[in-house]
């Protein structure tokens, strides 16, 4: 059937082109943030609060509007659509990692920064030694949720005219939903196929590492 | 925290009215200027210099803008598309756009003209301008061919399948009120519904019952032109003058050698049919509407 399948990789090219750049800045943005927000500073506090509440809340199609359009209105500055979409899902998915190291962090028992410093560790040996490898073994399932519902949602940026994988499934079955109306359910199925394909190795990444980080803590 | 969530209510409010908006195709919360007061528009001259002109067109709207399996955009609207750069002289370049953000390319002026099936209505014609038409559409009427409905008396008494929310429904609970409506979400929906007999007849835009009727033996359009002929038009940013008067000049000049019934013919005969009555029901020529 034409280029179909190749459009449709190119399409997926796209969507984790897009999904990639974004977890990358989301992850050191995030790190940083998260940082932030265990400050004792209440109103560093309720800044990061308000901050993660209104990303939250927004729908993502909202932010891409917002971006895309409200952007170039406001300021006559002007964004490209992928450009707007890494913009859109770096401001969320820093927001939501932010707050997954926030949250990991403060899980962290108190004891055991206590039982460090007591064994006469410096504050940076505490870090690399007994916090960090903990919080990555808790942050770390949350973070590979936190990358795939991001591959997922960038279905959503066909609206400002990125055409992605999604988007090209709809092409398909429409240029030919005349001779083969029932079209649909094959290429959705094969787009089901190919989400499955970047979504699961990286569950089975994290499955690893934790498994790895369990073994060497055994021993 | 109960301040938190106060603030949070009223930016979840902002945010729907903006998703309403954005699905209500460009919305009413625009700013009252309606200009491009952000990016603003190319005249024709600038386009011209910079050798390059952005069309916005659907990508998934057969047969009228869509991309072909071999990943070429095809169809009514493109076919014109190709036609405009080439009478400027300048390269095309085709944008995908949604139904629900077309306005919002033109507002921004992310793109120069929309191609995109786009029907003129007097709330749309605030925010951009539209040049005159190049297609209509009206109610088109599809019906079984064994007990076939040729005329608006013929459904007297009779059940007709319509879809909430289309101009069918709408004009037919106004203008035809012996007529018993049975009502669907959605187009499948309805169309299952005629095939198993739950109604006599089924009407929504003639372009969609006329394509459906081609593809399923045993149906026919039996009447297709109905209710008040909406204009489909090209249109550019508001107070982008120089590019509206050139397509309005375009437009004239291309229904002099009847350009709009070769498009038909190479673009929507496939899907249409080379029926004479068909085509003159939907083609505009020189932007006259009767």
């Amino acid at each position: 059937m034409g280029n179909n399948f190749l459009r449709l990789l190119s399409g997926l090219w796209v969507t984790v082109r897009i999904s990639l750049i974004s977890i990358a800045f989301s992850l050191v943005l995030g790190t940083l943030l998260g940082a932030v927000m265990t400050s004792r500073n209440r109103v560093v506090k309720v800044l990061c609060r308000v901050y993660l509440e209104i990303v939250r809340i927004m729908p993502q199609l909202v932010w891409l509007f917002i971006v895309f359009f409200g952007v170039t209105r406001l300021t006559g500055a002007n964004f490209g659509g992928e450009t707007s979409a890494v913009i859109v899902f770096t401001i969320w998915g820093a927001a939501e990692m932010g707050d997954l190291v926030r949250g990991t962090f403060e899980a962290i028992p108190r004891h055991q920064f206590e039982s460090s410093l007591s064994l006469g560790l410096t504050k940076p040996q505490m870090y690399i030694s007994i916090i960090f490898p903990q919080a990555l073994r808790n942050l770390l399932p949350n973070v590979i949720n936190l990358a795939t519902r991001m591959i997922k949602t960038t279905a959503l940026v066909s609206i400002i005219g990125v055409t992605e994988v999604l988007k090209v499934g709809k092409q398909i079955i429409d240029a030919n939903r005349f001779e083969f109306p029932n079209a649909a359910i094959w290429v959705y199925a094969a787009i089901f196929f190919m989400y499955f394909l970047i979504c699961f190795p990286l569950s089975m990444i994290s499955r690893a590492i934790v498994k790895k980080q369990q073994r060497s803590e055994g021993e | 925290m109960k301040l938190l969530k106060r603030i949070s209510a009223v930016f979840a409010a902002a945010a729907m009215a903006l998703a309403l908006a954005g699905c209500n195709n460009g919305g009413s919360s625009a700013p009252e200027s309606g200009n491009a007061s952000g990016g603003t528009f190319r005249t024709v001259d600038q386009i011209k210099e910079s050798g390059e002109i952005k069309i916005g067109v659907f990508s998934d709207k057969n047969p009228f803008g869509y991309v072909d399996n071999e990943g070429n955009y095809k169809g009514y609207d493109v076919y014109f598309a190709e036609r405009i750069a080439k009478d400027l002289g300048v390269k095309l370049n085709l944008m995908p756009v949604e139904a629900a953000s077309r306005v919002e390319f033109l507002e921004t002026a992310k793109v120069d003209i929309i191609l995109a099936n786009f029907t003129v209505t007097p709330e749309r014609a605030e925010k951009v301008d539209f040049a005159p038409a190049y297609m209509k559409v009206a109610l088109g009427v599809v019906s079984p061919d064994s007990a076939m409905i040729k005329s608006v008396d013929e459904l007297k008494g009779k059940t007709l399948i319509v879809v909430k929310g289309t101009t069918a429904e709408t004009y037919f609970t106004e203008n035809v009120p012996d007529v018993k409506l049975q009502k669907y979400d959605e187009y499948n929906e309805a169309y299952s519904a005629l095939q198993d007999g739950r109604g006599d007849a089924f009407s929504t835009d003639n372009t969609e019952v006329l394509a459906w009727a081609k593809s399923n033996p045993g149906f026919t359009v039996g009447i297709d032109s109905l209710g008040s002929t909406d204009a489909i038009a090209p249109a550019v940013t508001k107070g982008n003058e120089t590019l509206l008067k050139w397509l309005t000049d375009e437009i004239t000049t291309l229904g002099e050698e009847q350009f709009f019934h070769k498009n038909y013919d190479e673009t929507l005969a496939a899907v249409y049919g080379d029926d004479e009555t068909y085509k003159e029901n939907l083609v505009v020529e020189g932007g006259k509407m009767d």
